[in-house]
């Protein structure tokens, strides 16, 4: 199987690897997929507590080199975009960004429940309601 | 000499027609395209005889009578007629047939078509390090069987069965002995007399011959073996195997065997040399593993999981520049990693974290010096990027967490 270029070009220069420290109120961490599947994607944002703007965004991800690809464009997706806006992104956005094959889409499923696994880890710990998500299927 | 990439280690999964093969077979193609049934002209006669002289070749390479090969379009198709044709040819003696779970699909696949037509199969479960377990081969024995299926080298991992002591175990009940031994031929010394085996299959192209021609061994003498046909027609090959010869292949087949039988010994001493400083090097990181027995397997494959890292994330590495296979389940269509890595007992995650290498005889030491170069950094660097490498650092135990399964 071929790969898409921009997915080539993520997977040699991925964007925002790294940790931030979970322990902070205003960092929200989502940890998603499992070992067994062969996919497992951690993605941090730092939300700046006065405007609800994501400042900072890092992914850590053990997969194939789509499930890296989106997780790197998730988290330069999410630099920049208030945590409500975050919300919006859709794993169809990422799938076409990437031109993802069938088979890869569920690399960007697993990437749009990273981001929400990632707000909802925020808003837990600053007191807001978990927001309920509708489960996809991967 | 500078190095030419792409790498190919994936000689498993297929290998290169040697140019000695391909000299062989080019003239069957034109001037000498005859039928090799065609009884009444120089050009069948020329075209049998070629025929006859590969099948000589082929026979003395596996230690075989040259009545006893039974060509075919290759290994799956002589799976098939080994496997079917035998529950078919003794179903009064019989209706099961033993078996093991790291076998090829080719035998897998057929074993199930043949539950369907009311046969039983035991699959017998293999020991972490691959092998079957003698004990249990035994007691799976029953008045009812017929045959046992068990291959010789595997083609992911490359253990070597005890073809020996199952032969002898078959011996003593009456039960034939079938061995798909695709990887093993043209290999390792492969003997049907000393191996105790009464049918065989095997490929030209995993021996450096062409692709779309195998052969199937079947014993003419103590016991006298017989397998009902699964291509009717001409009744060619002593009417087990109808259609036309395929005979620049088979004259491939013939040479390709010939060259193994002369250059086998020292290829194999100097192909393990390489693997081993191969995997000795990929060893020297922390949480790579080897699968399988190491005592008993073929000299070219060496199959190690790199804990942490997916083995397609892996391979995108490198893979512009060298060809290896992967047991994850990205590498194939199924969601499933693979079947033989977890026949041994290892879990999902180790299954997808694993590269299979095979070596072969256009290997040269400066491709295995790149190849531990660029696998090693990219393990490396996609640890730098695994969540699961940082909390194996930090002392998290993995399986404490409750992963969600989808």
């Amino acid at each position: 199987m071929a790969y898409s270029e921009k997915v080539i070009d993520h997977y040699h220069n991925p964007k925002n690897v790294g940790t931030l420290d979970k322990s902070k109120t205003n960092v929200g961490t989502g940890l998603v997929g499992a070992p067994e599947c062969g996919d497992v994607m951690r993605l941090q944002i730092e939300v700046d507590e006065t405007s609800g703007i994501i400042r900072d965004a890092k992914f850590k991800t053990f997969g194939c080199g789509s499930a890296i690809a989106s997780s790197s464009l998730a988290t330069e997706w999410l630099k920049g975009k208030t945590v409500n806006e975050a919300m919006e992104i859709d794993n169809m956005d990422i799938v076409e960004e990437l031109n993802l094959p069938p088979v890869k889409i569920h690399c960007s499923v697993l990437a749009e429940d990273a981001i929400k696994a990632a707000i909802n880890d925020y808003r837990l710990k600053n007191g807001m309601e978990v927001l309920e998500l509708d489960e996809k299927k991967h | 000499m500078s190095l030419k990439l792409p790498i190919y280690l994936d000689n498993n999964a297929t290998t290169p027609v040697d140019p000695r093969v391909l000299d062989a077979m080019l003239p069957y193609f034109t001037e000498k395209f005859g039928n090799a049934s065609s009884r009444n002209h120089p050009f069948g006669w020329v075209a049998e005889e070629a025929v006859d002289y590969a099948r000589e070749k082929i026979a003395k390479l596996i230690g075989a009578d040259p009545k006893e090969i039974i060509f075919t379009s290759g290994a799956t198709e002589a799976d098939n007629l080994a496997l079917k044709g035998v529950f078919e040819m003794y179903a009064s003696k019989g209706n099961h047939i033993i078996t093991c779970t790291t076998e090829h699909k080719a035998v897998l696949d057929t074993c199930k078509h043949i539950e369907k037509l009311g046969g039983q199969v035991t699959y017998l479960p293999v020991q972490a390090d691959g092998l079957v377990d003698l004990v249990e081969l035994e007691k799976a024995i029953t008045d009812k069987t017929i045959l046992i299926a068990l291959m010789y080298g595997n083609n992911e991992i490359g253990v070597i069965q005890p073809v020996q002591e199952i032969s002898k175990i078959a011996r003593k009940h009456g039960v034939l002995f079938f061995s798909d031994a695709t990887q093993a031929v043209g290999k390792i010394p492969v003997d049907v007399n000393k191996d105790g085996i009464d049918l065989m299959a095997f490929s030209a192209h995993k021996m450096y011959g062409p692709k779309g021609v195998g052969a199937l061994y079947v014993r003419r003498k103590s016991p006298r073996v017989k397998v009902t046909a699964q291509m009717d027609g001409g009744g060619h090959e002593r009417g087990m195997r109808s259609g036309t010869m395929n005979v620049p292949a088979i004259v491939g087949f013939g040479k390709a065997a010939e060259i193994c039988q002369f250059e086998m010994e020292d290829e194999a001493n100097r192909l393990s040399a390489m693997r081993d400083r191969l995997e000795n090097s990929l060893l020297e990181l922390e949480e790579a593993y080897v699968n399988g027995n190491i005592q008993h397997r073929l000299p070219h494959v060496s199959n190690i999981s790199f804990k942490y890292v997916e083995g397609e994330g892996l391979m995108m590495g490198f893979n512009k520049d060298i060809a290896v296979s992967s047991g994850s389940a990205c590498t194939s269509a199924s969601l499933e990693p693979s079947y033989v890595l977890k026949a041994l007992g290892l879990g999902d995650d180790l299954a997808h974290s694993s590269l299979r290498f095979g070596l072969g005889r256009f290997t040269t030491d400066e491709q295995i010096d790149f190849t531990i170069k660029a696998i090693k950094s990219t393990v490396l660097k996609l640890r730098e990027m695994s969540p699961l490498w940082e909390m194996y650092k930090e002392g998290i135990d993995l399986n404490s967490i409750e992963w969600a399964h989808h």
